[in-house]
């Protein structure tokens, strides 16, 4: 079998280089034979990589330990689920998958041809060759078929403890999923520069791509969140480790892209710009695999240090020097159409998110190069932990939210003060509101930093809510009243009319809430005790009662846990059960953490080990507040997206009398959206 | 100024005014019991290789968590201050033990690039802002409106119509 899996990798790499200089010649020569032979082969190699895949995934469960890949990432005892899931973890097998993921996205992008054969045409030829350099990687950098040499152990080492949870084996597809996805929009982007096409096109044939990818990769930060927080059991869900960043470097410029790109679509501005976000996104998609991989940055989350780092670094250079060559030579079509007319309009309030993203991606990026680049200045290696991320980042952070606050109240061109001071005027009062209650009950911004912090947060947080709820609210009215309907009716109609920007509402809710869950981290509490039986503990308003403490023996894992009943004003609201596991086959030791999880606050038990001495367990509670916020906030913020992603229902009949809008009236309107979705027009 | 609109507009000045006595009145001596040790754990690293900083480090038996833990208590009982506690921890562990830089020599350049390409990112958009204003857009693309392209024109009705805001 492995020789089946390399074979067709072979294939893949070849179809892929046909693909390229069969589709690049087709293009030349305008032989559109040619260019669909190479559009059959892109298709092909999806077929190739998924055989590979599936050999890959046989072995695993054929327990063919003659794969090294398979070797290193499993054992007889391994349940199925993390057998199929160690296609994706090490180096090798992730690269194929990788690759996979790829081919999927590059069979769908050929298969759609028609929407503009031309431009896909393009486009193939772009995905191409990121298929060569991928499957040239897993054909003679990385092979997830290599074999075994000299005897073959009767059983695998295992797979990585901390890998084999749910959330891990839902959480990298997630992310590659993004990470792969961001290079369908980069091929569009190049095509169409390649080929000085009008700007609108390929937006808006890769916004729903770029949308999707973003998904994607917000869903996998999110559970690569949730996993560290749930897996590693230090308490948190956010490090600031390298591997964490590299993961919201592409999601940052790629929001930025979301937001920009509507000022090209709308007003036929920020071309270039736009253009150069999505390079920026795809080359920081890269370099995220590329930090991942290349052992330049340590991390709990990285694979094994290995020599693939040269790849990457030159296939950046290449993809950087092809975007610039591209660019230098057909800028000229990428004029902006329209001028800035005032500072005080939605425009100014998208180039502002923009710098703001793009500070925060550089700071992010910067903190997380600046040891190296320490090391080679000054010979001393320093740490750049999460006190600077926070310390830069945060306030940044604060801004955006305020700019979320202000977008919706900003017409196109121009807003005049008046116009947003009328609008302005009742989420101010709200979010006041909140903020002195806030500081009434206790969160006192002069005590700590962290406390301004969280208090800024939430009360920027309530005039986002407060602004978007308006809009909503008066949206809900003006077509309620029309149709003589209810207001919440009138709402889900004004959503289902504008899915895209209402879809955006609500993610922009959902970051509300997951900030908000973000400023209780200021309020946590820990403590740690070892507990014989009967003994106490507390903690906030919980006090720990130890039941017992016991251990088990399974095939894959031998097991110590604490039995603890909960109490809460005096009354037993849980038992919980902190677990320590010892892996067998890899020798590793892994906690279970034992979570209780309310809208309030979580109490997160961690069995940090026994005493030696008398063999009683010690426990380390956490007391977080509001982390369940940042769970919600995340679901919220993809429901917006998959309803950005929804077509918007048709307009209603049209009405002949219907005269047409002033325009100097519309502009100054912030209502002007229920105006526009009435009249089903700009 | 209509009646309701003034109350509102008063009454945000009310609070903003409140706001701020609330924030006058405030005195910094209120550092609850424990915080110094928490601020000063996270400004550290443990030393373990976990790559985690010392007061979050929860492996099993950790060689280095435990022990600077009571290193850090020890020098905060001692009253030393926060620097001469930090300087004792470099000097013993190597300047890797901060979990951040420190804002001297090379270090400081951290701290001051992102405030640098924060600003010029806010000129750059100055510029640009300007640069708009005094320009007009000579030659329009193809693309632009009323270009006889009935396609790029039901496009652009539609895109006007999902991006109206």
């Amino acid at each position: 079998m492995p020789q089946i899996g390399s074979f067709t990798l072979l294939l893949a790499l070849a179809l892929s280089v046909y693909a390229f200089i069969a589709g690049l010649l087709g293009i030349v020569s305008k032989d559109d034979r040619l260019s669909e032979t190479a559009r059959r082969a892109g298709i092909a190699i999806f077929l190739a990589v998924t055989a590979a895949s599936a050999v890959l995934v046989y072995v695993a469960f054929a327990n063919d330990f003659s794969v090294a890949y398979i070797l290193h990432h499993s054992n007889r005892a391994l349940p199925g689920p993390y057998k199929f899931a160690a296609l994706w973890s090490g180096q090798e097998g992730s690269l194929l998958f990788w690759c996979w993921l790829l081919a999927t996205y590059g069979l769908v992008l050929r298969l759609r041809h028609k929407v503009d054969t031309r431009l896909v045409a393009h486009a193939s030829v772009v995905i191409s060759a990121v298929q060569i350099f991928f499957l040239s990687l897993v054909n003679f950098a990385a092979h997830p078929f290599a074999l075994m040499t000299g005897t073959i152990p009767a059983d695998g080492n295992g797979l990585n403890p901390l890998l084999q949870y749910p959330e891990m084996v839902i959480h990298p597809p997630m992310l590659y999923l993004g990470y792969v996805g961001m290079t369908v929009p980069f091929c569009f982007a190049l095509a169409a520069l390649i080929m000085k096409y009008p700007g609108e096109k390929w937006i808006h044939i890769t916004r729903r791509w770029t949308m999707v990818g973003w998904a994607f990769l917000t869903c996998g930060i999110f559970l690569g969140s949730y996993w560290a927080y749930r897996v590693l059991g230090w308490g948190g869900w956010w490090g600031w480790d390298p591997v964490e960043n590299a993961s919201l470097l592409p999601w940052l410029t790629g929001t930025a892209f979301l937001h920009s790109v509507m000022m090209q679509e709308k007003r036929g501005m920020m071309k270039s710009w736009n253009m150069w976000l999505i390079f920026s996104t795809f080359l920081l998609a890269i370099f995220g695999t590329f930090l991942t991989r290349s052992g330049v940055v340590s991390s709990v989350h990285a694979f094994a240090e290995s020599d693939i780092g040269t790849y990457f670094v030159v296939f950046i250079a290449l993809v950087f020097a092809t975007c610039c060559f591209f660019y230098v030579r057909n800028r000229g079509c990428l004029k902006s159409e329209h001028k800035l007319e005032s500072l005080v309009s939605r425009e100014s309030s998208f180039l502002f998110n923009n710098v703001l993203l793009l500070v925060a991606t550089f700071a992010v990026l910067w903190g997380t190069l600046f040891p190296v680049l320490s090391e080679w200045v000054t010979g001393h290696k320093v740490t750049v932990g999460p006190p600077f991320f926070n310390k830069v980042n945060i306030p940044i952070a604060l801004c955006l939210l305020l700019l979320t606050a202000l977008g919706p109240l900003l017409a196109w061109r121009k807003t005049s003060l008046d116009s947003l001071r009328k609008n302005f005027q009742i989420p101010v009062v709200i979010a006041l509101l909140f903020a002195v209650v806030l500081v009434v009950r206790g969160m006192k911004p002069w005590i700590d930093v962290s406390y301004f912090y969280s208090l800024m947060a939430i009360t920027l947080s309530v005039l986002v809510a407060a602004t978007i709820g308006s809009e909503f609210i008066r949206g809900g009215l003006v077509i309620s009243r029309k149709g003589n309907t209810n207001i919440l009716k009138g709402m889900y109609l004004l959503t289902r009319r504008n899915t895209r920007r209402y879809g955006g509402y609500v993610v922009h809710i959902g970051v509300v809430v997951v900030m908000i869950g973000f400023a209780g981290a200021a309020f946590y509490q820990n403590n740690e005790q070892e507990l014989a039986f009967g003994d106490k503990m507390a903690i906030g308003p919980y006090t720990l009662l130890c039941r017992s403490y016991t251990q088990d023996d399974k095939p894959n894992y031998s097991s110590e846990w604490a039995i603890l009943d909960v109490y809460k004003s005096g009354k037993l609201v849980t038992t919980m059960y902190p677990e320590q596991r010892f892996y067998k086959a890899s020798g590793q030791p892994a906690t279970i953490v034992a979570n209780r999880s309310t809208i309030a606050e979580d109490l997160y038990l961690v069995y940090t080990g026994k005493n030696p001495e008398n063999g009683h367990p010690i426990i380390k509670a956490h007391l977080n507040p509001l982390v369940w916020w940042i769970w919600a906030g995340a679901h919220l913020m993809l429901i917006g997206t998959l309803l950005a992603l929804v077509p918007n229902m048709p307009p209603p009949p049209s009405k002949p009398a219907q005269p047409p809008a002033q325009p100097a009236a519309r502009i100054e309107d912030v209502a002007e959206s229920q105006t526009t979705v009435e009249a089903g027009t700009d | 100024m209509p009646l309701a609109r003034k109350t509102v507009h008063h009454l945000a000045i009310g609070l903003i005014l409140l706001s701020a006595l609330l924030l006058m009145g405030a005195s910094g001596d209120n550092d609850p019991g424990g915080k110094r040790f928490d601020r000063l754990g996270h400004a550290l690293m443990c030393q373990c290789g976990c790559g985690q900083v010392m007061l979050e480090c929860n492996h099993v038996g950790c060689s280095s968590s435990e022990q600077m833990r009571k290193e850090l208590k020890a020098g905060i009982d001692r009253g030393d201050s926060d620097q001469v506690i930090l300087a004792g921890f470099v000097t013993k562990y190597g300047p890797t033990v901060l979990s951040a830089p420190t804002t001297t020599g090379f270090n400081r350049v951290a701290w001051i690039m992102p405030v640098v390409i924060f600003f010029v990112g806010l000129i750059a958009v100055a510029l640009v802002v300007v640069a708009w204003k005094r320009s007009t857009a000579k030659n329009p693309p193809p693309s632009a409106p009323g270009t006889a392209n009935p396609e790029m024109d039901e496009f652009r009705r539609r895109v006007h119509e999902e991006t109206s805001l």
